[in-house]
């Protein structure tokens, strides 16, 4: 190992700030507890697993804060193979 | 006007019990009168810190259910006299601290001291919420470590919601002290820094309390470390911090590393 391989390894302090950062502008964000959003996480990922085969790592749920309401935003990403077949089912 | 400041911090072991001890000492060295209050209700440890361990007869539970007075549950400091500790209970369950007990507690504190310190207990339950309710200004403890600032981060949020200063719209004071800081693996980028710290939390430095054996010797010798420790890095930077509380501008001294290069570049390769 050369000696800058040495204090690169090192340096993980940037890592650690980055980290952070983007789990506490997250946690900033919803003042719900974690708990519920895995509940709904969970319940929602049943609810359409039934119906289409997704990749639960693929789920993203959050609620938001807008002036006085809140947002749940549920974003999900389907597979393109299954809702090309969902279409031509539906056809 | 008394002052009720609550040292907390979220994580455990950062440094509460040992921030506690040490700016209450260094503020009552000034001639004002201090009481430290242990709030970690069946963990109590400031009385061990403080080296009052074997002259705790009441606690804040006994004062704060009416079973004893305030002035029989005070312990006088044997090294400075205006400093005073008001012991945690050790035996009985938490929830034997109500709401209504503590702000008696703390109304006939602000009374008779013009500083009323609250050590916190770790978590978010109910001792750390009590501790902080009526805290007109917070002391947040943070190590530069990952799990310590996101707890920190926590705390933060509940200083500026769950206190009766905030829910009277007010705005909490806060205030980061920095503790067990290591100059030499922050600017090798081994540790967060002081400024990656700030940034994240933002809220204004307090003080940075270097990583030091003179804190563990102070706590074997049971001595806040301000005074058990005079002229020792972490000693000046509590008494730095106590003064900065007191509104004196006093400039912040980044530790530094006291390696030279090659130290640097040895201490680097044995680690």
């Amino acid at each position: 190992m050369n000696i800058f391989n040495f204090f690169r390894r090192g340096a993980t302090a940037p890592l650690a700030r980055e980290r952070l950062q983007i789990l506490l502008t997250h946690e900033r964000q919803s003042s719900c507890s974690p708990q519920l959003i895995a509940m709904i996480h969970k319940e929602v990922l049943a609810a359409i697993a039934k119906h289409i085969a997704i990749d639960p790592d693929k789920v993203d749920i959050d609620i938001r804060h807008k002036d006085k309401v809140s947002l749940l935003e549920i974003n999900l990403e389907i597979p393109a193979s299954v809702s090309e077949a969902a279409d031509k089912k539906a056809a | 006007m008394a002052k009720v400041l609550v040292v907390t911090s979220g994580k455990g072991g950062v440094g509460k019990t040992t921030s506690t001890a040490a700016l209450g000492a260094a503020l009552a060295q000034t001639g004002q009168k201090v009481a430290v209050v242990d709030f970690d209700v069946g963990l109590r440890n400031l009385d061990l810190v403080m080296g009052a361990e074997r002259r705790v007869v009441f606690d804040l539970i006994n004062v704060a259910q009416g079973d004893a007075n305030l002035s029989q549950a005070l312990i006088r400091d044997k090294r400075v006299d205006t400093l005073y500790l008001l012991a945690a209970s050790q035996t009985r369950d938490k929830d034997a601290l109500t709401e209504e007990g503590v702000a008696r507690v703390i109304a006939e504190l602000r009374e008779r001291f013009d500083w009323v310190i609250c050590d916190s207990p770790a978590g978010i339950e109910r001792g750390a919420t009590l501790a902080m309710r009526f805290a007109d200004v917070a002391v947040v403890v943070a190590n530069p470590e990952v799990s310590s600032v996101r707890d920190s981060d926590r705390i933060i949020g509940l200083l500026d919601s769950k206190t009766l200063k905030a829910e009277s719209g007010e705005r909490m004071e806060k205030h980061l002290l920095l503790t067990r800081y290591d100059a030499g693996r922050a600017s090798r980028g081994e540790m967060l820094s002081v400024d990656d710290v700030l940034d994240i939390l933002s809220i204004p430095l307090l003080g940075i309390i270097p990583e030091s054996l003179d804190v563990l010797r102070a706590s074997n010798i049971g001595a806040p470390v301000s005074i058990g420790n005079v002229g020792s890095p972490a000693a000046n930077a509590y008494i730095d911090a106590a003064r900065r509380l007191c509104g004196v501008p006093v400039p912040m001294v980044r530790p530094l590393e006291k390696k030279g290069l090659l130290g640097r570049f040895f201490g680097r390769r044995a680690a």
